[in-house]
């Protein structure tokens, strides 16, 4: 779990690994980012959501049953909000998930609590709060499917996503 | 569901059968004690009712309704050897005795005139010689599994002295597509699985459905309008409706028993959740709890004098009791790991919960102050229990690891008894309608 938590820096790599993590799953296998869809790194034109997605990383990972942002998010965090500040056009959604080792509604607060965390990190990195709208998802909405902890980690996370899209 | 039951109506008690027999109190009755902890089964044999394919159709959903209460043996037909010609006629009652059926069930099923079904049953105390209930019903003919389901909650009810609980159906979330972009469905059904339908089209996703008192509606959370919020749905007409017009996301609905209000979580600024209580006619909003922790899953005890909840106040999720009104918040659960789903049994003397310890998920009840924890069963992932109208059965989800997805189960209160309840498909979250009276 620290290993992936490190690398969330790079959300390439972070892909690398899931994908990895993955393959023990039979015919678990799913789209977890930009690198996953086949997008290149390099290839996304500077300011576009695919540019944040890829080149800054759209989502933080958060400990079990916390939601504390972590050292490695709070770097993921300040270049979501130094980019959020040069490209003021877009408005911000914040999507905060669960993990399924919790129980529905306790976990739907959960994910409404790692948004707000989240979203409050961004505002004190310069980012206007009223750019920045939150929703939570609970465990209703998982990236990762197997039935262990290298999917729950990668569950547990919130995500920024530009102009309302859903991510 | 109103005009249902309008027609469904109990015309008589059918009186002692054909050769006299008296109904009443006598030495030697068959009866089963429901409060012993371990329960023998009791042999019953449930005979095809006369009427043909209709008879033995209703007589086969009386016998799956008792069998899966774990209360009764039923006997296999074939060891039969008196077969019932005129149910007015007093069985031969050594012919019952020598398959050990202790009990034993003779009806009639007959179209009348007008369509209406006409289904009848006698209930005999084979060791004791006597007649223990006769009653008849009259249903119309879409309604025959009903009738069934009335008449084995009546042959429970006479045997154990507690009410049944088959005449009853499940709100739930019947869920289909891959686990990452799961389609989530409102849908009822029967308690046994039967007549299941889709209330919702499944483009929002909903979760967390709970019954009115009176049935006809039913109070849950959807992200229709984008953020989750709570509605309201009118079974009969489909019309729904919001849940107050609050700015941030509303969860946890439920009502409370006298059915004028919804009690529910609502998320704050700062990412908290705490609980409200509105009332359904003046739309006037009540906070109970204003803790900086996450308060939810309220439920009211059947008396409406005390809500239990879930709160992470204290580190991690424990269940809490409190006043109606907010007031005297008590924290009862302390065993080791999370506690949270806490749900007050209709009969108002334990609550149910799901525990999540040494990463196994566990469906427990314990006392309404905390005391005499028990653990009804365990495993990789199950949450969510509701309580069957009698207090006697809990019904959750339950999901294997690898299973791709959860399923329905129900466990009696001995936690000997566990079953899969049929669903369309994965299933989810079920709340388990109150009895008519």
């Amino acid at each position: 779990m620290r290993r992936i938590a490190k690398l969330a820096a790079n959300p390439v790599m972070v892909a690398l690994v899931a994908s990895l993590a993955l393959a023990g799953c039979a015919s678990k296998k799913t789209p977890n980012s930009a690198a996953d869809l086949g997008l290149g790194g390099g290839a996304a034109t500077p300011g576009s959501a695919q540019d944040f997605t890829v080149n800054v990383g759209d989502r933080i990972f958060f400990d079990l049953d916390s939601s504390s942002i972590r050292a490695d998010a709070q770097q993921t965090l300040a270049r979501q909000a130094q980019w959020l500040n040069r490209y003021r056009q877009y408005s911000i959604v914040v999507e905060g998930h669960a993990d399924e080792r919790g129980t529905r509604e306790y976990n739907l607060a959960l994910g409404a609590r790692r948004a707000a965390a989240t979203r409050d990190y961004l505002a004190s990195q310069g980012v206007a709060a009223s750019r920045i709208k939150t929703i939570s998802y609970g465990k209703e909405r998982p990236v990762a499917v197997c039935d262990d902890i290298s999917c729950w980690s990668q569950n547990r996370r919130a995500v920024t996503t530009l102009g309302g899209a859903g991510s | 569901m109103k005009t249902l039951l309008k027609t469904l109506m109990m015309v008589a008690a059918l009186a002692g059968a054909a050769t006299g027999l008296a109904i009443g109190p006598a030495s030697a009755l068959v009866e089963i004690d429901v409060n012993k902890g371990t329960i023998e089964p009791l042999p019953i044999a449930i005979t095809d009712f006369a009427g043909g394919e209709l008879g033995a159709e209703i007589s086969s959903i009386v016998q799956a309704d008792l069998k899966r209460s774990g209360l009764f043996a039923p006997i296999d037909k074939a060891a039969f050897i008196e077969k019932i010609a005129n149910p007015d006629q007093a069985p031969r009652f050594d012919d019952w005795k020598v398959i050990n059926a202790q009990a034993l069930v003779t009806g009639r099923v007959s179209k009348e005139g007008d369509g209406r079904v006409r289904a009848e049953y006698r209930l005999w105390d084979t060791f004791a010689g006597q007649q223990l209930s006769g009653e008849q019903f009259f249903a119309n003919g879409a309604n025959t599994r009903r009738v069934a389901h009335i008449i084995a909650d009546a042959i429970y009810e006479r045997l154990t002295g507690e009410k049944g609980y088959f005449d009853t159906r499940i709100v739930f979330i019947d869920e289909s597509g891959a686990k990452n972009a799961r389609k989530k469905r409102l849908a009822i059904m029967d308690q046994d699985g039967a007549n299941a339908r889709f209330l919702s089209d499944g483009r929002s996703i909903v979760m967390t459905p709970r019954f009115s008192p009176n049935r006809q509606e039913i109070t849950y959370m959807s992200y229709e309008s984008g953020q989750p919020r709570v509605y309201l749905l009118q079974l009969e007409t489909g019309q729904r409706e919001l849940v107050g017009n609050f700015p941030g996301m509303t969860f946890a609905p439920r009502f409370s028993p006298d059915g004028q209000r919804v009690i529910m979580s609502l998320m704050r600024e700062d990412g908290n959740s705490n609980i409200y209580s509105m009332d359904l006619r003046s739309r006037n909003t009540t906070r109970l709890t204003s803790s900086n922790a996450i308060d939810t899953s309220p439920s009211y005890s059947p008396d409406g004098s005390k809500i239990v909840f879930t709160s992470d106040r204290g580190g991690r999720p424990h269940i809490y009791v409190m006043g109606a009104d907010g007031s005297g918040q008590t924290r009862i659960s302390f065993g080791e790991g999370s506690y949270s789903t806490p749900v007050w049994s209709p009969r108002g003397d334990l609550i149910a919960f799901t525990k999540q310890s040494g990463g196994q998920f566990q469906i427990g009840v314990m006392r309404t102050d905390g005391s005499g924890e028990r653990i009804l069963t365990s495993g990789f992932l199950q949450e969510g229990p509701t309580w069957a109208p009698n207090g006697r059965v809990i019904m959750y989800l339950k999901q294997a690891a690898g299973s791709g997805g959860p399923k329905l189960y129900s466990v009696d209160l001995t936690g000997r008894n566990e079953q899969q309840i049929p669903s369309p498909n994965f299933a989810s979250d079920p709340a388990w309608s109150p009895l008519l009276d």
